[in-house]
């Protein structure tokens, strides 16, 4: 089994050779890798939660976080989720300009994300409460910052997804790119609803 | 394992695609079990000892939701490498967030002890 996929490997990376490979070898593959970003979350989870009561006399999540603010963040990234779906619906139906258009809105619902995030942090750390203030905030800003990089490298290969269809059209290889991000981006919104459950509605009781 | 994925190509394919329905159904429960939990705590309706479990409970149900929905995953024949990694992980995911707590909840009980009620002076412990 293991010659099977280096054989398919060492051809999947040349266009000609993609009809040999209905990308199914590499969305498994990819799986993968998902599932091992799952540990690097699930280690950050406890991390928190192990330290989420050690504020050192600094502020506590009960002060910090603000509900409807998290809400609208919630809001954005499973909106964005849904946009995704539309597009890879768009692409087994074979629409290009669809396809970019539903990328373009997960794109700016992404970016809304990230912007609240960025904006939170900023805040956060004005007001002294950085990840330097105690061991609760270096695991929250942990935690959290680890999602929101994810999501900008999400968004950067939206854009170079994006730059491809323009280019290549709905190919095999873009096609198989798509439902490799598109995992990527629903893992995030899975990885999203652990920490608005477990960091944000938990701090505040 | 090579022969049965490609056997099964045209209906994993099928399977996996979703519809504008599947994906319109996982948002609105989606929708709605993020309002449900949001609801649970900002509204303070819940007694606060209920209010934990309720969350938790609503967010496995949400992973479950979204997972079915929106990543596909399911018995259908493509799918089952990917439901047992995916099963595995999780079983990985609960010895080290669970053993994680569970060990360090023990210590925190047993070592730790900032409340005056363990400092009398006559134990030789």
């Amino acid at each position: 089994m293991s010659t099977t996929i280096t054989h398919i490997g060492a051809h999947g990376g040349h266009h000609d050779h993609a009809h040999h490979d209905d990308g199914s070898k590499t969305t498994l593959g990819f799986w993968i890798y998902l599932m091992s970003d799952c540990l690097i979350f699930s280690v950050l989870f406890a991390t928190f939660s192990v330290l989420s009561a050690n504020t050192a006399g600094g502020p506590s999540g009960r002060e910090l976080f603000e509900l409807p603010f998290v809400l609208g963040e919630t809001m954005l990234l499973l909106i964005s989720s849904f946009t995704f779906g539309g597009a890879m619906l768009s692409m087994h139906a074979g629409r290009k300009s669809a396809v970019q258009i539903w990328l373009a809105l997960t794109f700016l619902f992404g970016a809304g994300f990230i912007g609240m995030e960025v904006y939170e942090f900023a805040k956060l750390i004005h007001e002294g409460a950085g990840p330097s203030r105690s061991a609760f905030l270096s695991a929250y800003f942990g935690l959290v910052g680890t999602h929101g990089l994810h999501v900008t490298a999400g968004l950067v290969w939206l854009l170079t997804m994006l730059h491809q269809i323009h280019k290549f059209g709905l190919d095999n290889v873009v096609q198989r790119r798509l439902s490799c991000l598109s995992l990527f981006w629903h893992f995030l919104d899975l990885v999203w609803i652990c920490v608005f459950t477990f960091v944000y509605l938990r701090g505040v009781l | 394992m090579s022969s049965a994925t490609h056997s099964s190509h045209g209906h994993a394919h099928a399977a996996s695609h979703g519809t504008w329905k599947g994906y319109t159904v996982g948002f609105i429960l989606s929708l709605v079990l993020t309002l449900a939990s949001f609801g649970a705590v900002m509204t303070g309706k819940l007694p606060h000892s209920a209010i934990l479990p309720t969350i938790a409970v609503l967010a496995v149900v949400q992973l479950i939701v979204q997972l079915f929905y929106f990543l596909h995953l399911g018995t259908a024949p493509g799918q089952r490498a990917n439901l047992a990694i995916f099963l595995f992980t999780g079983l990985i995911i609960a010895i080290v967030v669970g053993g994680s707590l569970w060990v360090l909840h023990n210590m925190n009980e047993n070592m730790m002890h900032p409340m005056p009620m363990s400092m009398p002076s006559t134990t030789g412990d």
